[in-house]
């Protein structure tokens, strides 16, 4: 009897075990991994258009989207081998902490908590946004300074929480949270009209406005931004590999963008003279073989999604669905703070 | 002798009536003074509302797919265009767009296999087989691509763009399908001689029936993958999955074990007499005469599991009532109608359950039929 | 000739012995649960070490650094996170004991409204408990926070009662009073005369199985707790301030405020356990054998009386193990407040879980307090359940 309990363990182990998805990797090496499964893992939002958001095909686009599209390209060589995981604000440090994700592109901001205690590292980042307020526009609310007693809908799990007490605290406002677990509780309950202003970064309000609202001139971005909310990739901590190459792939749309290589013109690119140019797209000296890659990494991924300023244009640009400025996100020498190391 | 005609006597006053719709309208709505109040201001309020409410859901409802005649139509009547235009994200999820009549299949198949199993005649070795082959099809037609190893020549759709209807019928059916066996052996458990075994299954059970299923699938999805080795990743369906098993599993165990204290003491002693080992008692004699009493408890155990999928919406499973939450708050042409939306939703779970519950009530009658005087 | 001694006994250590095979069983059973432990802990430990995750509770004494939007004792963003999870927790007893006590009313109706007399009554009941009984929890909660958000006016422009009482979509203000001394001897006041209305009770009871003559009770116990509440209120200095609400420009300040999603959790629950709770009582009732309502009658009592002296007495017994379990289900499943936006301990450990990254020790925080709440309640009512158990002979 105890062999045929024995027996019906080890077929109902057997049968669980074919459902689950289970790729074994050696431990720590990510990129033997990535290469194992063939595709890059890629944590991405369930759903904030401009950075991460999936059509009604399945289709992904956004700036995050298309860090992590520029990675596979330079990786796998096909910007295409993604497999996207949407993950909410809860699961987010978890998946990748467990290795369900290789890397998160999820809008997160870099802070000293989640670099130094949550087992993760960040690359750059992508995105230099503040955390803002949203009110109707028809209320007598146009300054952060005046939400004195207000009902504010924020999202749990995230820096807004934090920043928003902060901001309640040393303004003396005594603002009252209502902490929703999902993102669409949140938008929902404040369209709804139930708090007074809604919390969130400044980019995923202008994304938030955009695709939810009605009319989407009835809500004011309040003009404040109440906290620094440096949003870019981060990968696990322990693998210098890929933390490297993840830093690099990003270093290099950059500097791209600072040396004039486009989506566009790439190929005509690779016959320039000018040395930094070689450098980044192979022609000159092979960067790639330093950080374990061929010669033809950063062209790849230039190719697959075009420069920092191509991606940042056709997401959340000023022509875009968002139409946010590029304010503090141009490159250094045009008035901003994109300072790329250089790729050499 | 003069020959008299019969004379009858008059008839007597007919006695009064009891049964007919009028004698019943007499003494169930008009018994006594209280209850001729109550149901003349029962039938003022019905004669207020019921107008109104009936234009709303049918009469002046608007069936067309047009967001601005539903908005004009706003407090008159329901808006059941919402429902036509998002029907399919909601019973499918996200599932690609042109491969729905996959899980429509898999889904059908699914609920044609409870049916059959519901039906008393059907209840025969070969019913055995005939879950496993549609297990089999429901898995190989949902995920396409390789399954098991073989090529089914269909797109692969991997498991997390599984969602609506199907993916509520599957967890549910499937942890209840894993839970009784376990249920069964914690049951037996609880109830050995042997401490150490005895104190595991009663820790196991209260354990999971003094926590929420909220925490557990919090603790499935954050912890689990903590406790596998580096490197080894669980698909986030079956993590849900082993999740609610587990604590259907609890629950069930309680009614098995509910069932086997009804049996008489005698049975196991007979058992004994014959020399039938531990095993082979259980087998033969305690657990089909348990089983049977239990059936109506384990029906209120799948009803609740059923209503308990709906849970794993806060896990970013986008079952029903996540597909409808995925539906609209993106859209903001029909995110004013949402009530009607969630109507939809709660009309869907009703007939469900509903019908379980009919069942259960029909099948606890007829195996009780051996026992009523 | 004297008898030999018996053999001695042989121990036989054979696989035949039902005893041996018992401690075998079990010695495997200990083995692979420790093993799978070991297994886990292992696991978990390698994990965290390479994800370079930190352990432990020492977080509990850090600052939490979040504000909570409602809360029942005074709690300021500087406080350390146990304070936040005792507000969460505190937060949960207040639906779970408000909830336990309407659903009980609720449900102890319309279990008894099954029997009634009048054919709509017994419908409504019944169509009552069939809808809300076969609609997840979940469902219902959202649709009555959709229907608060939506339906009720914006918080500028409030429904008001007598112009003191407001409710809108910022939640319901009702005045409330100053909380002063003379409040809390007021409560001891009341709970004395609770004493004495007990005192009385028992000395009405003695009585009347004395001379036979029945005295009223309610009504004594009731001026009982209102002269002790009001000599204590007199005794504390009779403080007579209010906090009244005031209607804004955007919103309502003051009184005592109710959020909607408080209140959309408390009628969710409620609505969605009273209709088990009906089922429950209903067949509490039935259990009662029909020998005592046909007594009852010989003997002239009404209606009214038969149910409640007669048939719910006995119908306890039966009634009070299921509703033990309907009360821990309610409970429960006011974790799920977590998705409307109700501070309960679920929701502000799913914000220390992603400010501080300790996800098993808050988890694990959370199951004990659920647990400790389970087993206490189901202790109480075992409690109870003896006491009320008939005592034969």
């Amino acid at each position: 009897m105890i062999r045929h309990s024995a027996k019906t363990l080890c077929a109902i182990a057997a049968a669980l075990a074919g459902i689950a998805a289970a790729p074994a990797a050696h431990a720590g090496k990510t990129i033997d991994a990535i290469k194992a499964r063939g595709q890059l893992a890629c944590g991405v939002n369930t759903g904030l258009a401009g950075f991460s958001a999936a059509d009604s095909q399945g289709n992904w686009s956004g700036l995050d989207v298309d860090i992590c599209k520029a990675i596979a390209a330079a990786l796998l060589g096909d910007a295409n081998k993604v497999k996207w995981v949407p993950l909410n604000a809860q699961q987010r440090f978890t998946a990748l902490q467990s290795g369900e994700v290789d890397i998160l592109s999820r809008n997160t901001t870099w802070t000293l908590t989640r670099d130094a205690s949550l087992g993760m590292n960040f690359t750059n980042t992508t995105y230099y946004d503040g955390q803002g307020f949203m009110v109707p526009a028809k209320g007598k609310i146009k300054s952060a300074k005046q939400l004195k007693g207000a009902t504010v809908c924020v999202q749990s799990g995230t820096t807004t929480e934090k920043n928003l007490t902060d901001f309640s605290r040393a303004n003396k406002l005594d603002i009252k949270p209502v902490v929703f677990e999902k993102l669409e509780a949140a938008t929902g309950a404040y369209f709804a009209g139930r708090c007074q202003a809604y919390t969130t970064d400044a980019s995923g309000l202008a994304s938030t406005r955009n695709k939810e609202a009605k009319v989407p001139a009835d809500h004011l971005i309040l003009p404040e931004l109440i906290s620094k909310e440096p949003l870019g990739p981060a990968v696990r901590r322990g693998d210098d590999e890929f933390f490297a190459i993840a830093k690099w792939v990003v270093f290099a749309l950059i500097e791209a963008e600072e040396y004039g290589i486009t989506q566009a013109n790439v190929d005509q690119m690779k016959t320039s003279t000018d040395p930094v140019v070689g450098r980044i797209l192979g022609t000159g000296e092979d960067t790639g073989k330093l950080l374990g890659l061929d010669k033809e990494w950063a062209a790849r991924a230039i190719k697959a999604v075009g420069n920092y300023g191509d991606i940042f244009e056709r997401n959340v640009g000023p022509k875009s669905a968002l139409g946010l400025p590029r304010g503090v996100n141009n490159l250094w020498n045009k008035g901003g703070i994109m300072y790329a190391p250089p790729v050499r | 002798m003069a020959a008299d005609t019969f004379q009858p006597i008059a008839p007597r006053t007919a006695p009064v009536r009891t049964e007919g719709l009028v004698p019943w309208i007499r003494t169930n709505l008009f018994g006594d003074p209280m209850s001729a109040v109550t149901t003349v201001v029962l039938a003022a309020l019905f004669l207020y509302a019921l107008p109104g409410l009936a234009n709303w859901l049918v009469f002046k409802a608007v069936w067309a797919t047009n967001p601005e005649t539903c908005q004009a139509a706003r407090g008159v009547g329901a808006c059941w265009g919402v429902v036509v235009e998002k029907f399919r994200i909601i019973i499918f999820g996200r599932y690609p767009f042109e491969q729905q009549w996959r899980p429509e299949i898999a889904t059908l198949a699914m609920v044609a296999l409870l049916i059959v199993s519901c039906i008393r005649t059907f209840w025969r070795p070969w019913l055995v087989l005939l879950w496993i082959g549609v297990m089999l099809l429901f898995f190989g037609l949902m995920s396409g691509g390789r399954f098991l190893g073989i090529d089914t020549g269909l797109e692969a759709v991997s498991t997390d763009r599984w969602g609506g209807l199907p993916l509520t019928i599957m967890l549910a059916t499937l942890s209840i399908v894993f839970a009784f066996p376990i249920a069964v052996l914690v049951a037996l458990g609880r109830r050995s001689k042997l401490p150490a075994i005895k104190t595991f299954c009663v820790i196991y059970v209260e354990l999971i029936r003094g926590v929420p299923l909220i925490s557990v699938l919090f603790m499935a999805s954050f912890m689990f993958p903590l406790f596998m080795p580096p490197g080894v990743s669980i698909d986030v369906l079956l993590r849900v999955l082993v999740g609610i098993t587990l604590f259907a599993a609890a629950y069930m165990a309680e009614i098995v074990r509910g069932g086997l204290q009804a049996i008489p003491k005698g049975q196991q002693e007979a058992a004994d007499t014959l020399g039938l080992t531990y095993w082979q008692t259980q087998r033969k004699i305690i657990l089909p005469q348990a089983l049977a009493l239990v059936v109506p408890g384990i029906m209120n155990n799948f009803i609740s599991i059923f209503k308990d999928t709906s849970l794993v919406t806060i896990v970013s499973l986008y079952e029903l009532t996540g597909a409808m939450g995925l539906a609209l708050n993106s859209d903001a042409d029909w995110r004013p109608f949402k009530i009607e939306a969630y109507l939809f939703i709660a009309a869907i779970y009703f007939c469900f359950c509903f019908a379980m519950s009919r069942y259960s009530l029909w099948i606890e009658k007829r195996l009780n039929r051996s026992t009523t005087r | 000739m004297t008898p030999r001694p018996p053999p001695a006994t042989r121990r036989e250590w054979s696989l035949r012995s039902r005893a041996v095979r018992g401690m075998l069983y079990q010695v495997i059973a200990i083995g692979l649960i420790v093993l799978a432990g070991w297994f886990l802990a292992h696991n978990t430990l390698e994990n965290m070490r390479v994800r370079g995750i930190q352990s432990g509770f020492d977080f509990l004494g850090q600052p939490a650094g979040f504000d909570i939007g409602e809360t029942l004792m005074p709690y300021e963003s500087s406080d350390p996170y146990w304070k936040a999870f005792a507000v969460g927790v505190l937060n949960t007893l207040r639906v779970a004991i408000i909830g336990i006590i309407l659903t009980t009313l609720l449900g102890t109706l319309l279990g008894v409204g099954r029997f009634s007399r009048n054919a709509i009554v017994r419908g409504l009941c019944y169509g009552y408990v069939e809808t809300f009984r076969n609609v997840p929890i979940l469902l219902q909660l959202l649709l009555w926070y959709l229907l608060l958000t939506e339906a009720l006016p914006d918080a500028g422009s409030p429904l008001s009662a007598f112009g003191i009482a407001f409710l809108s979509k910022g939640g319901l203000s009702l005045p409330a009073p100053v909380w002063a001394a003379g409040h809390g001897w007021g409560l001891l006041g009341a709970l004395a005369g609770a004493a004495g209305a007990w005192w009385y009770a028992g000395r009405a009871r003695r009585l009347f199985e004395a001379t036979g003559k029945p005295r009223a009770v309610l009504l004594p116990a009731i001026g009982f707790i209102v002269a002790g509440a009001l000599v204590g209120w007199a005794a504390g200095g009779a403080p007579t301030e209010w906090r009244v609400p005031v209607s804004g420009e955007t919103s309502v300040t003051g009184g005592a405020e109710v959020t909607p999603e408080f209140i959309a959790v408390l009628v969710g629950l409620v609505l969605y356990t009273s209709s088990f709770v009906a089922e429950v009582v209903r067949a509490g009732i039935q259990s009662v054998p029909r020998g005592q309502v046909e007594a009852a009658n010989a003997i002239g009592l009404q209606r009214g009386h038969t149910m409640r002296l007669v048939i719910l007495p006995q119908a306890l017994r039966v009634i009070i193990p299921p509703i033990t379990n309907q009360y821990l289900n309610l409970t429960k499943n006011s974790s799920l407040a977590v998705a409307i936006g109700y501070p309960d301990v679920v929701s502000i450990s799913n914000t220390a879980i992603n400010q501080t990254g300790r996800a098993v020790e808050c988890i694990a925080i959370i199951m004990a307090v659920y647990l400790f709440t389970s087993l206490s309640t189901s202790g109480f009512m075992n409690w109870y359940n003896n006491r009320s158990a008939i005592k034969e002979r």
